[in-house]
């Protein structure tokens, strides 16, 4: 498995969730978590004048970004987005010397309950829009979310295919060990409606509770074959093999990006979303392995 | 032995310097208020319905089954553990003791890949079981071998220090008066760390019923066949947490009463 560019410097940075009456045991926590990632902030930016990219393009025409940001921008993304915020955030370090991005990864339903609870996040990116509509509901965003990416699903088996599986429909037959997500997960929602689009009824051995557990229950070769997202396969590499389903478009997962009303770093927040729907940040996505906000 | 504890000398509080008591009123509310904030966020009102939905007393069903079938395996298992642990002098035995002790400070998640490289389908015993046509793969007997493997250190630690207490004295007269090994451990040794037993094996439901790490990495997740209380937890909270924290509530009411019924007994 290949350890995410910015891993080591965001490692200790995620943000725990506050409960009311936790709250002053989780500030003071956060207060240090603070002034460590500041202080991880200063070596990365210090160190290297060279920005990743032209500042013409991370701010988009017309949009209040001042020149000069500083302070801490705490992103929280969808765990599938992980390598991609991370290099974008790095990148926008690069261009803010004064500036120190903390990202946090989880699943999107995770994140989205953090948010409610108060956890303090200045941008929010959700693997559907589902998740982020409960957001917005909440009222806790600020402006619109804006669909940055799309990813769509495709089936992965072990590399030496146990089971033989050749496409979508090959996953019901009896005997193939098939793991997906649950459906109270996004990913396991965009298997529904595949299922329905391909007409297959799945039988799955096991609903996991995220993709990444989909995916580790194929990789160490427990199950036959598994359902999970195109960026997952792609991160995956060799130690799977993809199955592509021409299907895979009538479940399209969405990925859209919000600045919350609560953001302590609104300047900040609007310059990572330019950063991610402009030219850099969708060359960034489609090496990933994401299509383009549009769908594929 | 809290029976035989003399009375608690009066001046106790005056020999403590005043200070202690900050953290260690700091230490119980570390404790106590986030059970008093899980209590205070259940909805009450809904709540017996959101306790038996449907997936709530698969839920339920499934984990009360693999906690017994785990505690028995490690009533099977442990006690003759715990003898061999307690009143043989074979050599290498404190390694072995430590080594039975792992599971019980190993994180979950790592008890789980253990068990995946072990008895996966590619796992040491994997291939072999395959070829037996026996697969554990996402089956409850997967489960019921996690929770096992968690639960196990609980029943052999609880009985190996009860047979310690015990001591010999009596066996060894049993045999003096010519008692056989098999009629002195099941009238003599046995009953007399009864209560030790009875600890452990309390003690070893209540863990078999939380596990949550390895049972997620080795078994997998589909309501009635492998996603017990805590794994159904887990996933409600991602679409409904009033049911999560129903379920929650009802851990905490469990994992209360085990430590009732535990400390309620002299062995400990």
């Amino acid at each position: 498995m290949r350890a995410p560019k910015q891993g080591r410097r965001t490692a200790g940075c995620l943000v725990r969730p506050r409960t009311a009456g936790l709250r002053a045991v989780a500030l003071s926590s956060s207060l240090l978590v603070l002034t460590a990632c500041a202080g991880a902030g200063d070596d990365d930016g210090t160190g290297d004048a060279a920005p990743g990219l032209p500042a013409a393009e991370a701010t988009a025409p017309g949009t209040p970004v001042p020149d000069e940001l500083s302070g801490t921008l705490t992103v929280f993304a969808a765990a599938s987005l992980t390598e991609v915020v991370d290099d974008l955030a790095a990148a926008l370090e690069q261009q803010h010397p004064g500036l120190t991005v903390r990202t946090s990864h989880a699943g999107s339903s995770e994140l989205a309950a953090q948010v409610e609870q108060g956890a303090p996040a200045d941008v929010l990116v959700t693997a559907d829009e589902a998740t982020m509509q409960r957001v917005v509901d909440a009222g806790l965003v600020a402006g619109a979310p804006e669909v940055v990416a799309t990813n769509t699903l495709t089936v992965v088996t072990p590399p030496d295919d146990p089971a033989g599986v050749g496409s979508f429909a090959d996953l019901a037959r009896p005997g193939t060990d098939v793991v997906v997500c649950a459906p109270q997960v996004p990913c396991g929602a965009a298997t529904e409606q595949l299922e329905e689009a391909t007409g297959v009824a799945l039988h799955p051995v096991s609903e996991e509770g995220s993709v990444t557990d989909v995916l580790g229950k194929v990789t160490s070769g427990q199950a036959d074959a598994g359902v999970v997202y195109a960026t997952d396969a792609r991160r995956a590499g060799d130690a799977v093999r993809e199955v592509e389903v021409p299907e895979a478009g009538a479940a399209v997962n969405a990925y859209p990006v919000a600045v919350l009303a609560d953001a302590t770093e609104p300047d900040a927040a609007a310059a990572l979303v330019a950063l991610l729907t402009g030219a850099e940040g969708q060359r960034v996505l489609a090496d990933a392995g994401f299509g383009p906000p549009g769908g594929p | 032995m809290r029976g035989a504890r003399p009375a608690r000398p009066a001046s106790t509080g005056a020999e403590l310097p005043r200070w202690v008591l900050v953290p260690a009123a700091v230490g119980a509310l570390l404790v106590l208020l986030p059970l008093v904030a899980l209590v205070a966020r259940v909805p009450w009102a809904e709540l017996p319905a959101l306790l038996t939905s449907e997936s709530s007393r698969a839920a339920l069903a499934l984990s009360l089954r693999t906690a017994s079938a785990a505690t028995a395996l490690c009533v099977l298992l442990g006690v003759p553990m715990a003898l061999v642990l307690a009143r043989t002098a074979l050599p290498g035995l404190h390694v072995l003791r430590s080594l039975v002790l792992l599971p019980l400070v190993l994180p979950p998640v790592v008890g789980g890949l253990a068990l995946l490289y072990a008895f996966g389908r590619r796992g040491l015993l994997g291939g072999q079981l395959e070829a037996l046509g026996v697969s554990v793969a996402f089956t409850t007997a997967a489960v019921v071998l996690a929770q096992t493997f968690v639960a196990l250190p609980f029943l052999v630690v609880s009985l190996e220090g009860a047979l310690r207490t015990a001591g010999r004295r009596h066996e060894e007269v049993a045999a003096v008066l010519g008692a056989g090994p098999w009629t002195v451990l099941r009238r003599v040794t046995l009953p007399v760390v009864l209560p030790g037993l009875v600890s452990g094996a309390v003690l070893s439901f209540a863990r078999a019923l939380g596990e949550f790490g390895a049972t997620l990495t080795f078994a997998g997740s589909l309501q009635g066949t492998t996603r017990t209380l805590p794994l159904e937890v887990y996933l409600q909270r991602e679409t409904d947490p009033d049911a999560a924290v129903a379920l929650a509530l009802l851990l905490v009411v469990v994992a209360a009463a085990v430590v009732v019924a535990v400390r309620g007994r002299p062995a400990l």
